[in-house]
């Protein structure tokens, strides 16, 4: 089986050295009881790139993204984050590298359902330490933006699914994190608001440098990304790279 | 669909006689559209101009002489590269796809690398796509919406034969001959 190569500092056509990677996996393993759920995974993703994973269901797409954001510790290997290795930081510094370098939607936007919508949004400032007038005076300009100005004061309950998930993906990038990690973002959408949330979240991203990690199953969804990473069976698969 | 890369692959399991691989074809691709006889002799004739399949022998019985016809090296090579070469991706290429899985599978070729090919190529035109429909007025961005859902279902289809590829052999690998 193959897998991709780690390209710690690609070459680029001019002979000058590509910048370092943002975020490096390198021989990623991981194992729940008896499943194997990584077995061997490189993976490195550049500032300001989208990178699709895509696997079946049980592929390990959602596992390789939790050990990549810090959430799962991997059995074996390492995940550099801005050339720091993630597994050697403590608890508390990974808590707080989760909280101010990376952002992360989910497919059901676990957003705090009493809470209004503009609190949902301020709510990782808030979690930083920053005064709560100050978090919503930030939380306050995505409203517009997401075309949802005028239901800031609405709980989660109240709005529809699509609107619920582009309020999680101004929570997910209010603290201009480094890295988005968005698994299945769309997945309890349909076609148009998928689309609303994939454009809300590409182009925000974008105008903020930040780079994606976008776990999908859809290609339609993957088709926003620069390149996409096949997993198969805890493994990468085909074609990593162009 | 290519009826010679078809023949190529027929011919990558056994040598056989045009008669043979016209019902092979018809059995394994086209079981509502017969292959036509003419097709199949000036198919082989080419084929054989261009060193891709040989005479094997020339046998005598009632009727016509039968000319059993084998792969070359170089015929076995072209076989190789069409299967791993992605298609263009466009619109209904199911007829397509499904010869190169099923001649994959016919030859012991493994499946894998010919999907994530052409998963790869797909993708690629689909991000192409995507940027025509993000930058593009709403009616071109709906043609390339047309366009995206077709290919998203040649995807779909592709994982699904990917996902069933051991059943896929094993009923294939089993059709009788004749049937």
């Amino acid at each position: 089986m193959i897998t991709a190569p780690v390209r710690t500092t690609p070459p680029i056509a001019d002979g000058r050295a590509a910048p370092p990677a943002l975020l490096v996996g390198s021989g990623l393993r991981k194992r729940f009881g008896r499943t194997e759920a990584l077995r061997g995974i490189d993976f490195e993703l550049q500032p300001g790139e989208l990178v699709a994973v895509m696997g079946r269901s049980g592929s390990g797409k959602s596992t390789l993204l939790h050990c990549l954001a810090g959430i799962v510790p991997p059995d074996e290997g390492t995940v550099m984050f801005e050339g720091r290795s993630v597994g050697d930081l403590g608890e508390g510094e990974r808590s707080r590298m989760r909280r101010t370098s990376f952002g992360f939607v989910f497919q059901f936007g676990q957003l705090v359902p009493e809470l209004p919508a503009i609190e949902n949004v301020a709510l990782p400032l808030l979690l930083n330490g920053i005064a709560r007038s100050r978090a919503l005076e930030i939380a306050a300009p995505w409203f517009p933006r997401l075309g949802l100005a005028g239901l800031e004061r609405r709980r989660p309950g109240e709005m529809s699914g699509g609107q619920a998930q582009r309020v999680a993906v101004a929570r997910a990038l209010v603290t201009r994190p480094a890295v988005v990690f968005a698994d299945e973002p769309t997945g309890s959408l349909d076609s148009l608001a998928g689309e609303q949330v994939m454009e809300l979240l590409t182009a925000a991203a974008q105008e903020q440098g930040a780079s994606i990690v976008l776990v999908t199953h859809e290609a339609r969804v993957a088709a926003y990304a620069h390149r996409e990473v096949i997993v198969r069976d805890g493994r990468v698969s085909g074609p990593a790279a162009e | 669909m290519s009826v010679p890369h078809a023949l190529l692959g027929l011919l990558n399991q056994r040598s056989s006689h045009g008669y043979d691989l016209k019902h092979a074809f018809d059995r394994y691709f086209s079981p509502e559209h017969p292959l036509a006889y003419a097709q199949v002799y000036s198919t082989l004739g080419r084929l054989e101009q261009r060193g891709r399949v040989r005479l094997d022998a020339i046998e005598r019985a009632e009727g016509p002489d039968r000319r059993r016809y084998a792969i070359t090296p170089e015929g076995a090579d072209e076989l190789d590269r069409w299967l791993i070469e992605p298609l263009e991706p466009e619109p209904r290429l199911q007829a397509s796809l499904f010869t190169k899985v099923v001649l994959a599978i016919l030859t012991g070729r493994p499946v894998e690398p010919l999907v994530d090919a052409e998963r790869h190529a797909h993708l690629k035109r689909m991000r192409e796509l995507t940027a025509v429909r993000r930058s593009g007025p709403l009616p071109v961005a709906l043609l390339a919406d047309y366009a995206l859902f077709h290919l998203e279902a040649d995807l779909r289809w592709l994982d699904l034969t990917a996902a069933r590829v051991d059943e896929l052999r094993r009923q294939v690998l089993a059709i009788p001959e004749g049937s």
